[in-house]
């Protein structure tokens, strides 16, 4: 093996070389780091770290380097581990130092024993989170991020054959997509030396997936289990186990779930934030045989742990395999068409190169959203805006920023919502459309909740990362009763709305987790959710067929223009934003002269929604601060609006 | 917590004490090694840590001398008494056969403590039957005879004796009446706890850590170091001292010390590898416990052949089955006995970090416990409690036939506490669980910040400072937060006097009342939040549930239960359910919730204050209408509020100019600098906390005089124009509002400021609540009886113009109704509506003076 590559094939030996010069003190720990960080910067290097995201398990080397774009979604309770052991021959007494970060078991000769009880032993702590796949990340997002490795692989082909397997069968396909099929049309040298860990593998995936007839968890989303691997299999096993929840926040993922083991820092890590990881993949069988034997009646320590607690605590390595993080950083975004740290210097320049043809963009976008909202190019302006909000503050209790939009005046059919969805899931790196039916409401779960017995974080539909899209269809909504589930579920969506948090369940007491998610709100009349502002939706066109018209319009749109309106959406979120004194007295100015000529209409709600539109007026022409023009462009905005809603009210009579 | 390995002190070995490798030579190596030096060897395994004083070099021969010859040294250097007093008498089969009469401290029987790990108690008892005390290592000082148990620092002999003196002699300088009834604060505390075990027979001695750390520094630091080697000691030195006392006590074993309120640790989320085999103390709640395990101590073999039996201890949960008889040397002839066989019980329970302690945004942290004998079934899940017991790490081996090992330990906590936190919740006040430590430099600050001039400004500006204005608001609710001084007068029959203060907001919609009430319900850590709209009765008092698995009927309790001693908000108070908010008439004077449904009749503490919001009805207020008129509550439930206030949209320029600049400042000021104007909300949540454990002022005899002067006052305003102006409810109101206020102060006493302050805070909200929309006068009649005095004088004018008018009319025995409505309008110099008409009407019906009878009015 060319030792260029070792550090990313075989980064044991990396940390072995580090460990064994410097092993006395313990800075070795820190150089691994150190050395690791350095190998990434090099140009283009994080792009021959094969990711989880894009490559299915089985065709990732086993103790290799890989990267993982997860989100957070439960954290375990921290592990004591052996950081340094000695092993010890009994035969001729030799004694040997190892190290056990980066591992799960601790590793030592045939004719070794490792010495527990040697003064050279360190205990050390790490962290367990649990992490899935961002939820709801648009198809375009693994698509691109897919293809820049899928560009640059030419390289890594000899650096890592498996991978190369996994390329290679995916290219001999039309289009390259996420979802694993993955056709074998090779198989590699060290397939081959796989594949006497196959068997044990395959045995786990049947004990997984096969019956799904006893299932404990009460009809949790059995079905959320399709991995590739069961497909075809339909034997049953003698001493099956109900099939594992991967436990995704959003009914109908897919993709791998992941055990992140954090060395450093974890106390700046936080559930939903979105991390990458760069770190060593473990799918040691070890670590699921420690399950399938009952050793509870070799140790009763051992059977302290529930078995429920044990399946979800430790599952088979192949269905969520183990990385040891050496390196993770929070994701701002993950627009794999932005840089992925906008404060470097590199970075800069794209940024002002793209804000030099930000006008251009934009109205290409208003024009694109105008289609799509039917040729209202009012609300085509406000759902810019909408989608370029985030909560940037908060001050006490009161979230900043954030700017939910209630679209009403949807048609009633659905086919409407559905496809504006597309478009907007087309824009944005992550969406999801809740439809709000009684049905879902009363039976989905939306508030995360705590399972006690087995001591995990059952995620809900409200689990969400920073900066997702959250379309609610209320068009869907038909006259029925709530139950209790579906009260709790309405109202944590409108405390979602209004406060920009989820109060998780933990059965014994709540507990706050603040979140930023745009919420979108599409309903026939006004919406029985609370909303920062209300557009009502005046079609001008009405396509004979809503389908083949939303279809021609997403297919008119050139790829590169939709690149450039991702970027511009995810880009403008990141700015930042300030008023002058001067403008700040003029708003004042006329905010004092709008109550005095009208004091019943003009509230302190308003002058707080047309201080959010200002913002992100500007904001979406690319000026960072707020100029008297935006300022007027703001409020004429905010009268067309209401003017219309006065309207609306007259045309309907009593509707409110 | 950030890389453990980086300190050169976690080198040396540290993992559990089950972890010794069945190696003879461990096993007789006491488990604990911390302290052991970096350059102890293989061989040099048995020597003694350099930290014991006061001669820190021993002499290099000892650890050799002890090894080749431990009987003789055995004999030689310790005296005779040595045998009570070492840990390895304590715990052994022997003691527990002999001694025929069942008392003293031979003839109590000694049980097990498997809360300090069962292995090491086997492996002792073999040795003792083999003579030497191997375990107990003495090394022989040049200054004087010292004995040190291997590994540690500690003494036997000197440590029984200080702790023995501790009992004998510890007096709680700072114990307080209520804290423990029956005990007689001037004599020894721990002595008289031995009295009550004499005649209570119950074998258990709670000692507090932070007595034993009052007393003796050193001594508390040893327990909490090696609380394996020190708690047998104690045990030990408690026993001696008790038998001493009372030879004639009979117990059911011997006495066991359990020490609670260990300061090393209170949270779970320090833990660190650090603790690993020390004792600590943490708060958690208990959501899980297992059944009960029968755990093997000692395992009865007997052989098939010859009857021969024989006691196999448990060794690291394994019980090694003797597989030829000693006797007759037949081979596998042993069979276990279960009958004789010995169990102790035991019980895992796991404990969750406790939500207070959480930083945000992450998820709870749990924790396994083991407990043990009679600490099983002690705590249910949803409990409190903080625990005290020793943190242990065990690693997990694969296979026992495989040496790899799993790289990490499993870690639990043997416990040897438990104290409830919550288990007085229904009963009474626990104080003393419910203050939040508070180390020295943030008492210091706080005490710095109560100092300045400006502090009522200060807390109160610093409270929402999104919202704009509202100052006395904002100051009605800082007191709400502070609350009055608990005064009990149930001697004199009064009951409990209320402490809490209720406040009601009402007003305009989008005033931000909500987000007020938001504000505060982050803010106080018992604050529930519910709206009148989603809330029943039920929800809010407390409900009962058959258990669906014990079939039990359970007491579940609801919003204002769970805010006891803390702060519920009610949003849309309007919008709640006549039946709904009759529950809140008890609970805001009486602070107590009765129950009786279900065979089950209680009353339940509900001493919370009330926060809440209400919209007026017309969903803009009309000025033109009083308080009741606009919300339509029922005056009973408002006369229990102790101020109302109005939040209305003022209508002026200079407000409007500067709510505009606060608004704007919100959207592009960095939050840092935001952060800097205001005080931080968790100072001023410490700040609240700690005024409301601490300080609890009395009235000054100046401050009541005033207090009196002033309800004279506002008694005599009213009675000058024929009604009256305050009520008993409206000084109590005063009294509770001037307490908080010298609350704020730190200060012990009520000062005329603070009654100043009170009077200015209620007249205010008075002002605004209780002004009579048609005279402009303030009338606390508007509150008390729902309608204003001139109000209820014009209608009776009304009624006397009207009856005046029926008899202008001479003796006609019936009139239209319409007609005679027409004329009283005609006469009438303000405008008579019809509702104002017919209750004129009903008035004189009500006199005997006419009927109405469909449109006709007859005279009587």
């Amino acid at each position: 093996m060319p030792c260029v590559a070792d550090w990313l094939n075989n980064p044991f030996s990396i940390v072995q070389g580090i460990f064994a010069q410097n092993v006395p003190n313990s800075d070795w720990e820190k150089k691994v780091t150190e050395y690791f960080k350095e190998k990434l910067k090099e140009n283009n290097a994080t792009n021959w770290v094969p990711s989880l995201n894009d490559v299915p398990v089985h065709y990732l080397k086993p103790n290799s380097l890989v990267k993982f774009r997860c989100m957070v979604q439960d954290m375990f309770d921290p592990e004591f581990y052996v950081g340094v052991y000695e092993t010890v021959d009994p035969n001729t007494n030799a004694r040997v130092l190892h190290f056990g970060k980066y591992r799960d078991v601790a590793e030592c000769g045939p004719q070794q024993e490792i010495d527990l009880n040697s003064s050279q032993t360190v205990t050390s702590e790490r962290q367990t989170f649990y992490c899935v796949p961002v939820p709801g990340e648009s198809a375009w997002v693994k698509e691109i991020s897919f293809l820049t490795e899928l560009v640059l692989s030419e390289s890594v082909v000899v650096l890592n054959p498996q991978f190369y397997a996994y390329i290679s069968a995916s290219q001999a396909r039309v289009s390259p997509s996420t979802s694993y099929t993955p056709s074998r049309h090779k198989r590699s040298y060290e397939d081959d030396e796989d594949m006497d860990l196959h068997p044990s593998k395959q045995k786990e995936q049947h004990m997984g997936n096969s019956c799904s007839g006893g299932d404990i968890h009460g009809c949790v989303e059995p079905k959320r289990l399709e991995t590739e691997a069961s497909a075809g299999h339909h034997l049953i096993s003698p001493n099956c186990s109900p099939p594992l929840d991967l436990n995704f926040p959003l009914p109908g993922e897919k993709g791998p779930a992941c055990l992140v083991k954090v060395y450093e820092s974890w106390d700046s890590f936080k559930v939903n934030d979105v991390l990458e990881v760069y770190g060593i993949l473990s799918v040691d069988p070890v670590l699921s045989i420690v399950n399938n034997e009952e050793s509870s009646s070799l140790d009763p320590m051992d059977c302290m742990d529930t078995a429920e607690e044990q399946r979800v605590h430790s599952p088979p390595a192949s269905l969520v395999p183990r990385i040891h993080v050496i390196l993770a950083q929070k994701l701002q975004h993950i627009n794999p068409l932005l840089p992925a740290c906008l404060n470097e210097e590199e970075s800069k320049t794209f940024v002002t190169n793209f804000m030099s043809e930000l006008s251009p963009v934009r109205a290409e976008l208003l024009g694109f959203l105008t289609h799509a909202l039917l040729g209202d190019s009012l609300a085509a302006e406000y759902l810019i805006l909408h989608l370029i909000s985030t909560v940037y503050a908060r001050r006490d209790v009161l979230p900043l920023g954030k700017f939910t939009v209630n679209l009403s005046g949807c048609p009633r059919n659905s086919i409407f919502t559905e496809h504006l969805y597309r478009i907007i899931q087309q824009l944005v790196p992550a969406s999801y459309r809740l439809q709000m039916t009684i049905e879902n409401m009363n039976h989905s779960r939306f508030i995360p909740h705590k399972d006690y017995a087995a001591n995990r974080l059952v995620s809900g539909v409200l689990q969400l990362a920073s900066n997702t899209s959250l379309v609610v269809d209320e068009t869907q909504l038909e006259q029925g009763q709530l139950d209790t589930t579906g009260v709790h579920n309405v109202t944590a969506l409108g405390n979602l709305i209004t406060w920009q948090k989820v109060d998780y369940d933990f059965s014994y007491h709540q507990m706050e987790f603040p979140c930023n998610i745009n919420v979108l709100i599409t309903s026939e009349g006004r919406s029985l959710l609370p909303s920062d502002c209300q557009v009502h939706l005046q079609p001008q066109i009405i396509p004979p067929n809503m389908e083949e018209y939303m279809n021609s319009l997403l297919t008119a749109v050139l790829p590169s223009m939709l690149n450039k309106f991702r970027i511009y959406l995810s880009l403008l979120r990141l700015l930042d934003y300030s008023i002058s004194d001067e403008v700040t007295k003029a708003v004042e100015d006329d905010f004092v002269e709008m109550r005095k000529n009208d004091p019943e209409s003009v509230t302190a709600d308003d002058l707080h929604r047309t201080l959010l539109v200002a913002r992100f007026l500007s904001l979406s022409a690319g000026q960072t601060t707020l100029s008297r023009e935006r300022w007027l462009r703001a409020k004429q905005l905010e009268a067309l609006r209401k003017a219309r809603l006065q309207q609306q009210k007259c045309v309907n009579g009593n509707e409110l | 917590m950030s890389s453990p390995a980086s300190t050169p002190s976690r080198r040396r070995g540290k993992r559990g004490r089950g972890s010794n490798p069945p190696t003879p030579q461990d096993a007789r190596s006491p488990p604990s090694q911390r302290r052991r030096t970096d350059d102890a060897t293989s061989t040099g395994d048995l020597q003694p840590m350099p930290t014991s004083p006061p001669a820190g070099a021993q002499s290099p021969s000892a650890p050799d001398a002890l090894f080749s010859s431990p009987t003789q040294f055995r004999h030689s250097a310790i005296p005779l008494d040595f045998d009570i007093s070492s840990p390895l008498t304590y715990g052994t089969p022997s003691s527990r056969v002999e001694g025929t009469p069942r008392s003293g401290v031979r003839g109590t029987p000694v049980r097990q403590r498997p809360d300090l790990g069962s292995v090491r108690k086997a492996r002792q008892v073999d040795l003792h039957s083999d003579g030497p005390a191997e375990d107990v290592v003495a090394t022989e000082q040049s200054l004087g005879q010292k004995l040190v148990i291997w590994g540690t620092d500690v003494n036997v002999a000197s440590c029984k004796e200080k702790f023995q003196r501790f009992l004998q002699r510890f007096i709680d300088p700072l114990a307080k009446e209520d804290e423990d009834i029956g005990l007689d604060l001037n004599e020894p505390r721990y002595m008289q706890r031995l009295q009550e075990i004499n005649m209570v027979g119950e074998p258990f001695l709670n000692v507090n850590c932070d007595h034993l750390r009052s007393f003796d520094e050193n001594l508390y630091r040893q327990l909490i170091c090696y609380p394996q080697e020190v708690i047998p000691t104690f045990d030990m030195a408690a026993n001696e001292i008790f038998f001493d006392r009372y030879p004639d006590s009979i117990l059911e074993h011997q006495i066991q010390v359990r020490p609670y309120n260990a300061l090393k640790t209170r949270n779970m989320r320090s833990l660190n590898p650090e603790d690993i085999d020390q004792l600590i103390t943490i708060s958690g709640m208990v959501i899980r416990s297992s059944q009960l395990i029968p755990e093997m101590q000692e395992a009865f073999f007997k052989c098939q052949v010859c009857a021969f039996t024989t006691r196999v201890e448990i060794d690291r949960g394994r019980i090694a089955e003797p597989s030829v008889c000693k006797n007759c040397n037949t081979t596998h002839s042993m069979a276990l006995i279960h009958n004789r066989s010995m169990f102790s019980d035991k019980q895992m329970i796991k404990l969750q970090e406790s939500p207070e302690d959480m930083p945000a945004g992450q998820t709870p942290h749990t924790v396994a416990l083991f407990a043990h004998n009679d600490l099983v079934d002690k705590v249910q899940p949803g409990d409190r409690v903080n625990v005290t017991g020793i943190y242990r790490a065990v690693p997990i081996r694969v296979n026992p036939r495989v040496s790899n090992v799993k790289s990490v330990y499993k870690t639990h906590i043997d416990v040897i506490h438990y104290r409830k936190t919550d288990s007085k919740r229904l009963h009474g006040v626990d104080e003393e669980t419910e203050q939040k430590m508070f180390t020295e430099e943030r008492v210091e600050i706080l005490k710095e910040l109560s100092k300045k001039k400006d502090i009522y400004e200060r807390l109160s500006s610093a409270l929402a400072p999104s919202i704009y204005e509202h100052e006395d608001i904002k100051k009605g609710i800082l007191l709400q937060l502070f609350g009055g001084s608990r005064k009990d007068f149930t001697h004199t029959g009064r009951g409990n006097f209320r402490a809490e203060i209720n406040i009601l907001l009402c007003g305009d919609p989008g005033t931000s009342k909500s987000q007020l009430l938001q504000y505060v319900y982050n803010l106080v850590p018992r604050g529930q939040y519910t709206s009148g709209k989603g809330s029943s009765a039920v929800g809010l008092t407390a409900y009962v549930m058959k258990d669906p698995e014990t079939r039990q009927l359970v007491l579940q309790t609801g919003a204002l239960v769970l805010s006891d001693n803390g702060i519920c908000c009610i949003d849309e108070f309007d919008k709640m359910n006549e039946s709904t908010r009759s529950v809140l008439h008890e609970v805001m004077e009486q602070q107590t919730l009765s129950i009786a449904k279900a065979g089950i009749i209680c009353q339940l503490n509900a001493r919370t204050s009330i926060l809440a919001a209400a919209n007026p009805i017309e969903s803009q207020w009309n000025p033109k209408k009083t308080t009741i008129e606009n919300i339509q509550l029922p005056h009973t439930l408002l006369s229990r509020f102790d101020l109302i206030f109005l939040m209305l949209d003022p209508r002026d320029e200079a407000y409007d100019r500067r709510l505009a600049r606060h608004l704007v400042s919100l959207y592009y000021r960095s939050e840092e600098k935001m952060e800097e104007e205001y005080m931080d909300m968790a100072v001023l949540r410490d700040y609240i906390a700690y005024a409301r454990s601490y300080v609890n002022p009395r009235l000054s005899e100046e401050a009541s005089q005033t207090l009196i002067e002033a309800y004279v006052d506002m008694r005599k305003i009213g009675s000058g124009r024929g009604m009256v102006s305050a009520y008993p409810r409206q000084l109590e109101s005063l009294i509770r509002l001037a307490e908080a206020h010298a609350k704020v102060r730190f200060s012990e006493k009520v000062e005329t400021i603070d009654v100043d302050e009170a009077k200015r805070l209620h007249r205010e909200a008075l002002k605004q609540s209780a002004t009579d929309p048609r005279t402009g006068i303030v009338d606390v009649s508007i509150l008390t009886t729902g309608m204003s005095a001139t109000a209820r004088k014009r209608k009776e004018e009304l009624a006397q113009a009207l009856r005046k008018l029926i008899q202008s009319k001479g003796k006609t025995p019936a009139l239209k109704y319409q007609q005679l409505f027409d004329d009283l309008r005609a006469q009438s110099d303000t405008a008579v509506t019809k509702e104002m008409f017919e209750e004129a009407l009903r008035a004189l019906a009500d006199d005997d003076f006419l009927t109405v009878t469909g449109k006709t009015v007859r005279l009587l």
